[in-house]
């Protein structure tokens, strides 16, 4: 029985793990450099103390606090270890068992640390991301079994439903919701999405969990396959990833290897494959409809909608498609029960949000905190407040789709609706400081630039109005701008995002109202006052 | 089996459509205006000019007629002031788009976009004008493509893969950037694909497609008989 098997492989890796007394995790993401060389430089020292069989240093993914990278975390005693160089391995390997290495020690109970709450990044940066009996035996695989053995696809839709579960691509779409349409939906095959497609500037927390936890991510997908009766799924991930696609390719072979993907999966009735494809990059490949239309193997543009991928999706079959960090909630929804997981969060807003902090922050990285937590303990606990004695001028989140809110506003909590109201979004969970040098003017220019160029030129109104738009603000940067322009601005704004055929149009101008509507006198600013008059001479 | 009939109101007036088909048609079919450009009867809705766009009761969100399946019971607005100026605006920011000089067109006087122009009274364009520098390709031996005057409603594109079934057509680069190309970039004249049937040039919407020869104001569209061209492929004749 493969169940066995499974519980095998946990036993026998379990009793590897345990002959050694001390665990040295060396974190292995993209955004810490040189940790290729500190491993090499710790697993020398071992071999030239002969401790290789009381020491065990292990890559594993993302552990959060990318400002202090690359990080060193030394199991048991969980000391942490900063800003690590390859000289500092002799140092550390000395230090096991005694007085740890002060000057490069990180204090366990900083706020960074204390005040998050992980579940989907439980495993990140605890585990080898390219091991599955590392996941198995931190629990992996376990919400799979109880699906596919306790629960029929009804209980799993009905748990997701109750749990609250919603989208965490950036619309928050109730998940539930999403797959009961499509287990309901007529027509087979039926395929399972996963949108990996992150493109947000200053956002990576897809990037991470796929690097940390890759496992995680086909777990959630196999439970959801099971759930709607899919029983093909594609992962479309950027090729800008490169360390992701190559840790997901290994997952998926070894997942294969092993009986929890491909063909009667763990002995079940369930038939499920995954195949990875590569996108070009293009930010609109992240809207649903033009990441479909990229995987048939056609131009990455987006359709109207209805019919919705639920009814009519790749290849006119009804299609799942949920977000990276959405399918990575789904184990743990399974095995701590809905009541558990709705206990996080908000009434409306549940559970944990993973976000990515960058700008001008103390401590930058990947955090995971309840929703509805005010965006001040975000930023002055988690983040550590800015440094150089700046002062904070505002957040944003949702990238190019999003908004600021402004430091008056900085006790708003973190849910869907809250930032809604503000004419933000929650998005995928960019979190960008900005302190107050920054010119919201600059910063406007910067996205809408971004939205001309990744606008896919299919519709009108976001093919030219994202230009006229983008050439409205230079004049305000330039300070030629005149009172006309700033009318002719709100109405361009209002035109796009009225107007627009997909998501990404249709919330293009976000960034320039929302500035409008917090720092509406930096405009104002821009505009020449004293016109020169200049005399004209035939 | 039949069709369900379904009825709704357009602008107040009660009409009835078969279920199925679009608020365009049934709009059409009972007398009501709705510009458009990109849509072309017999081939498929693209929904990309926004120029159809109406008002349903109920809904915040404006749709296209093109593509919006009708429902019973809907209320469609074809026309509140509201819609007339974000078509106007459109309009204005397909003329803001490229260089669009009526006055030395080929088909001054016949051409969608100016009609549309006029029918919408628009007298001037508010957006200053993007003047990009863009190539005319005269290298095929009876027809030419000049981009200055194209507004990538890809028309074009759809007839060549629908109903011809040749596929020279295709849009490269993305956003304000897109262009029309013939085949892998390369000038029409060494497509290696274009049968030369023409369809694409009585099928644009403005002077972007014309046959050579034409002087201002004497290229004519005659793109009427597409769904009969269509219905034929359809039945395999």
């Amino acid at each position: 029985m493969p169940r066995e098997k499974i519980d095998r492989i946990t036993a026998e890796h379990r009793w590897f793990l345990d002959q050694f007394n001390y665990h040295i995790l060396v974190c292995a993401g993209l955004g810490c450099p040189g940790n290729d060389d500190i491993l090499r430089a710790l697993g020398q020292t071992v071999r030239n103390r002969q401790l290789t069989d009381e020491v065990l240093i292990r890559k594993v993914g993302c552990m959060g606090l990318c400002s202090a990278g690359p990080l060193v975390l030394i199991r048991p005693g969980d000391l942490m270890y900063q800003k690590v160089q390859p000289e500092d391995a002799e140092e550390i390997i000395a230090s096991l068992g005694k007085k740890p290495v002060e000057r490069l020690l990180l204090s366990p109970d900083l706020a960074f640390f204390t005040r998050q709450h992980k579940n989907v990044l439980r495993l990140s940066g605890r585990i080898d991301p390219e091991s599955l009996p590392d996941y198995l035996v931190a629990g992996g695989y376990q919400a799979l079994l109880q699906a596919l053995f306790a629960m029929q696809p009804t209980d799993i839709l009905r748990c997701i439903q109750e749990s609250g579960l919603r989208g965490r691509g950036g619309a928050g779409y109730p998940t539930g919701l999403k797959w009961s349409t499509v287990a309901r939906a007529q027509g087979s095959p039926k395929y399972l999405i996963c949108n990996a497609d992150e493109g947000d500037p200053g956002a990576f927390m897809d990037r991470s969990l796929l690097e940390s936890t890759p496992y995680a991510i086909l777990e959630g997908m196999t439970v959801a396959a099971y759930a709607v009766g899919a029983s093909e799924g594609f992962i479309y991930v950027r090729a800008e990833y490169p360390l992701a696609v190559q840790r997901l390719k290994r997952a998926i072979r070894d997942a294969e290897q092993n009986n929890l993907l491909g063909h009667s999966i763990c002995g079940s009735n369930l038939n499920f494959r995954v195949q990875i494809r590569l996108g070009a990059g293009a930010f609109v490949c992240g809207e649903e409809t033009a990441l479909i239309r990229s995987i048939e193997g056609r131009r990455g543009l987006p359709r109207p909608r209805p019919p919705y991928p639920a009814e009519k999706g790749l290849r006119g079959r009804p299609t799942l498609i949920n977000n990276v960090e959405t399918y990575a909630n789904i184990p743990s929804v399974i095995t701590n029960g809905p009541e558990w997981w709705a206990r996080l969060g908000t009434d409306k807003s549940r559970g944990t949000k993973v976000f990515a902090l960058t700008g001008t922050i103390r401590n930058t990285g990947l955090i995971e905190v309840p929703m509805g937590m005010p965006l001040r303990e975000i930023v002055y606990d988690i983040g550590g407040g800015l440094p150089g004695g700046h002062a904070l001028k505002a957040v944003q989140t949702g990238g190019p789709s999003g908004g600021c809110i402004p430091a008056a506003l900085l006790d708003t909590p973190v849910t869907y609706e809250s930032l809604n109201e503000l004419g933000s979004i929650m998005g995928s969970g960019g979190m960008i400081v900005i302190d107050d040098s920054a010119s919201m003017v600059d910063i406007v220019t910067y996205f809408m630039a971004f939205c001309r160029d990744e606008s896919c030129g299919k519709c009108t109104p976001c093919r030219v109005g994202t230009a006229q738009i983008h050439n409205l603000l230079t004049k305000f940067q330039n300070r030629k701008a005149t009172m006309a322009d700033l009318e002719m601005l709100e109405w361009l704004c209002d035109l796009v995002r009225n107007t627009s055929l997909c998501g990404l149009g249709q919330s293009a101008p976000n960034p320039v109202l929302s500035a409008l509507r917090f720092f509406r006198q930096e405009f104002l600013d821009c505009i020449l006052t004293d016109q020169n008059h200049e005399e004209v001479r035939p | 089996m039949t069709t369900p009939i379904l009825t709704l109101t357009i602008d107040g007036k009660e009409v009835s459509g078969l279920a199925g088909e679009t608020i365009l048609q049934v709009a059409r079919e009972n007398g009501f205006f709705i510009p458009t450009l990109c849509w072309l009867d017999g081939l498929t809705s693209a929904g990309s000019c926004r120029l159809c766009m109406v008002e349903i009761k109920g809904s915040a969100a404006l749709h296209p007629a093109c593509i919006t399946l009708i429902q019973e019971g809907m209320a469609v607005t074809t026309s509140s002031e509201r819609l007339l100026r974000y078509r106007r605006a459109i309009i204005e920011l397909l003329f803001s788009e490229r260089n669009h000089v009526c006055a030395v067109c080929v088909v001054n006087g016949h051409c969608e976009l100016q009609t549309l122009a006029q029918q919408l009274g628009i007298d001037h364009i508010s957006f200053p004008g993007l003047y990009p520098d863009l190539p005319v390709d005269a290298s095929h031996p009876r027809f030419v493509i000049d981009h200055n005057r194209c507004i990538l409603c890809t028309r074009c594109v759809r007839v060549c893969g629908e109903i011809e079934g040749a596929h020279t057509w295709d849009v490269k680069n993305r956003g304000v950037r897109s262009q029309i190309v013939a085949d892998f970039d390369t000038p029409w004249g060494d497509s290696t694909t274009c049968t030369g049937c023409g369809k694409c040039v009585h099928v644009c919407p403005t002077g972007a497609l014309f046959e050579k020869g034409k002087s201002v104001a004497e290229m004519f569209k005659k793109p009427l008989g597409l769904p009969y061209l269509k219905a034929i492929r359809d039945l395999g004749v």
